[in-house]
């Protein structure tokens, strides 16, 4: 099956709802595990990673889970279908530089997703929108034990699940949340967060994971260590940082509504401005003014639209996404074009942000 | 700008290296940039850059010189230092006195506490048991009751057996 039709529409995507979604964009659980008696995929060469993938894809796709799953080996997709499940989130970017011997296991409702021969043989997530770690951690751990009874670990009493990288050994547990973060942005407070994040032993990274910026005001925060910890732990740990990373934004947010209205408007009406009317815009412009725009949406400066058409539109001009509505081969320059062109056609419905200060506009106050 | 090793000669290659909120910034000529490896990839230690300057320095000292190499995939600790990354499960123990530090640095410990494939836990509260028969088993001899032991004797061989139907590595 064409993984195009098989995914969900970015519209219905961006309409999943879960607890504290106007901060939290989602949550994810990932474990990492390996088989006995095998190279691990960097290190080992075609054939036997083709024998593990073989041996890995039919135990996946037998799991009651993956009913209806989409499962398919890496060189059986081309480039801009690795690149679509990249911009969804769903594989990493190494995985979609991989090819023959690795495969992908994805379920229906886009909730589960494992890489077999990523870095380790076993990659598997689960993903849920909102605030969620707990409930993609149950998801995701039992997976685990239905796998464990049909594929051989490499397990030491000692060290725990043994992975490629000494720094996921133990758990080889990751757990992330993608949050929006444009008032600590705006308030030029995120640098103290994050350091005082990294000083507890967590990572902030940006949209893509490792090594990415930080595009659209978007942060992923995970555990770094895996190893000498409970895996219910790491999930609390995270949440309890969380939980106060979502208190440091609201009250930035209240902060320079205050403090600095203006600018705050300023910045989300300029936003506007340029989307409804660019005729031609870059991924990364983009993502910035969609990232003011969700912003106006939170703060009701949009009457009659929601985050649902921001984070649509945040799916639909990512490079991939754009390009895939089109036949021919387009430029980067063609794709700024096109970008535009979709961009006003989507904002026509969305009148411009109400003016709270007066000014032209109406004269309600925003409610929080 | 003078090369920061030899400080003689111009230095031509700029690395930056940003370990936490630190930036380190190293300038060499060429020839020392050859002589450390760095205008080579393959010979580059990417498992410095990785997990800390001076990881891979500690794989090789643990050794006390002699190239480690994994018996069963053939990975070598030069392999390590090249990539950061292992060659198989069993490197683990084939390494197992380099990583110790290196696990002590990135983790909270070095002892998994968390989750265990089920067939282990099944094996390990089989374990404790055995053992605890065993110590009855001594008691009941000591204290001549045969009957008691006979009975604790079968059991125990009744629970060899199950453990032996077991895969515990």
């Amino acid at each position: 099956m064409n993984i195009n039709e098989f995914l969900v529409p970015p519209a219905e995507s961006a309409r999943r709802k879960g607890p504290h979604d106007r901060i939290v964009m989602s949550s994810r659980v990932r474990l990492a595990r390996n088989i006995r008696n095998a190279s691990f995929p960097g290190w080992a060469k075609k054939p036997e990673r083709v024998r593990i993938l073989e041996l890995i894809k039919p135990a996946v796709e037998s799991l009651a889970e993956m009913r209806g799953a989409f499962s398919e080996s890496m060189d059986n997709l081309i480039p801009l279908d690795k690149q679509i499940l990249v911009e969804r989130h769903l594989i990493s970017r190494e995985h979609a530089a991989k090819g023959a011997g690795s495969g992908l296991v994805l379920n229906r409702e886009e909730s589960l997703c494992v890489m077999i021969n990523e870095e380790d043989h076993l990659r598997m997530q689960a993903l849920r929108p909102g605030l969620q770690l707990r409930q993609a951690w149950a998801a995701v751990d039992q997976v685990d034990s239905a796998l464990e009874r049909k594929l051989d670990y490499a397990f030491s009493s000692d060290l725990g699940y043994l992975t490629a990288c000494p720094t996921n050994l133990g758990t080889g547990i990751r757990v992330s949340a993608m949050l929006h973060l444009p008032g600590l942005v705006l308030a030029e407070q995120i640098n103290p967060i994050i350091t005082s994040v990294n000083k507890l032993g967590l990572a902030v990274r940006g949209l893509y994971g490792e090594g990415t910026e930080a595009l659209g005001n978007v942060f992923q925060v995970s555990n770094q260590m895996t190893l000498g910890e409970t895996e219910t732990a790491i999930v609390e740990r995270l949440e309890k940082v969380l939980a106060q990373i979502i208190e440091h934004e609201e009250n930035a947010r209240g902060v320079l509504l205050e403090k600095k209205p203006k600018m705050v408007y300023n910045n989300i009406g300029r936003a506007y401005g340029t989307l409804a009317n660019a005729h031609s815009i870059s991924s990364k412009e983009t993502m910035n003014h969609l990232s003011s725009m969700r912003l106006g949406m939170d703060l009701d400066l949009f009457p009659g639209s929601d985050r649902a058409l921001t984070d649509e539109l945040f799916i639909r001009t990512q490079p991939a996404h754009l390009q895939k509505q089109y036949s021919e081969k387009l430029s980067a320059e063609e794709r700024d074009v096109l970008r535009a062109d979709m961009l006003r056609e989507n904002l026509r419905g969305v009148s411009r942000p109400i003016s709270p200060l007066g000014g032209g506009g109406t004269h309600d106050k925003p409610a929080k | 700008m003078l090369c920061c090793i030899c400080k003689q000669k111009e230095a031509k290659v700029h690395l930056t290296q940003i370990a936490g909120d630190k930036m380190q910034k190293v300038d060499l000529c060429e020839d020392c940039a050859k002589h450390k490896g760095v205008n080579d990839p393959a010979g580059f230690s990417l498992a410095d850059l990785l997990l800390g300057l001076g990881a891979a320095q500690e794989v090789e000292q643990a050794s006390g010189g002699v190239e480690l190499k994994c018996p069963r995939c053939g990975f070598t600790q030069a392999d390590f230092k090249k990539t950061g990354r292992l060659g198989c499960a069993d490197c683990y123990l084939t390494f197992a006195e380099g990583l110790e530090g290196l696990l002590k640095t990135m983790h909270k410990g070095t002892r998994h506490i968390g989750k265990v494939p089920q067939f282990l836990v099944q094996g390990r509260d089989l374990a404790d048991r055995l053992k605890s028969l065993q110590k009855k088993l001594t008691t009941a001899i000591e204290g001549e009751d045969f009957e008691q032991a006979a009975l604790l004797r079968d059991e125990i061989r009744q629970m060899n057996l199950k453990l032996g139907g077991l895969t515990v590595p």
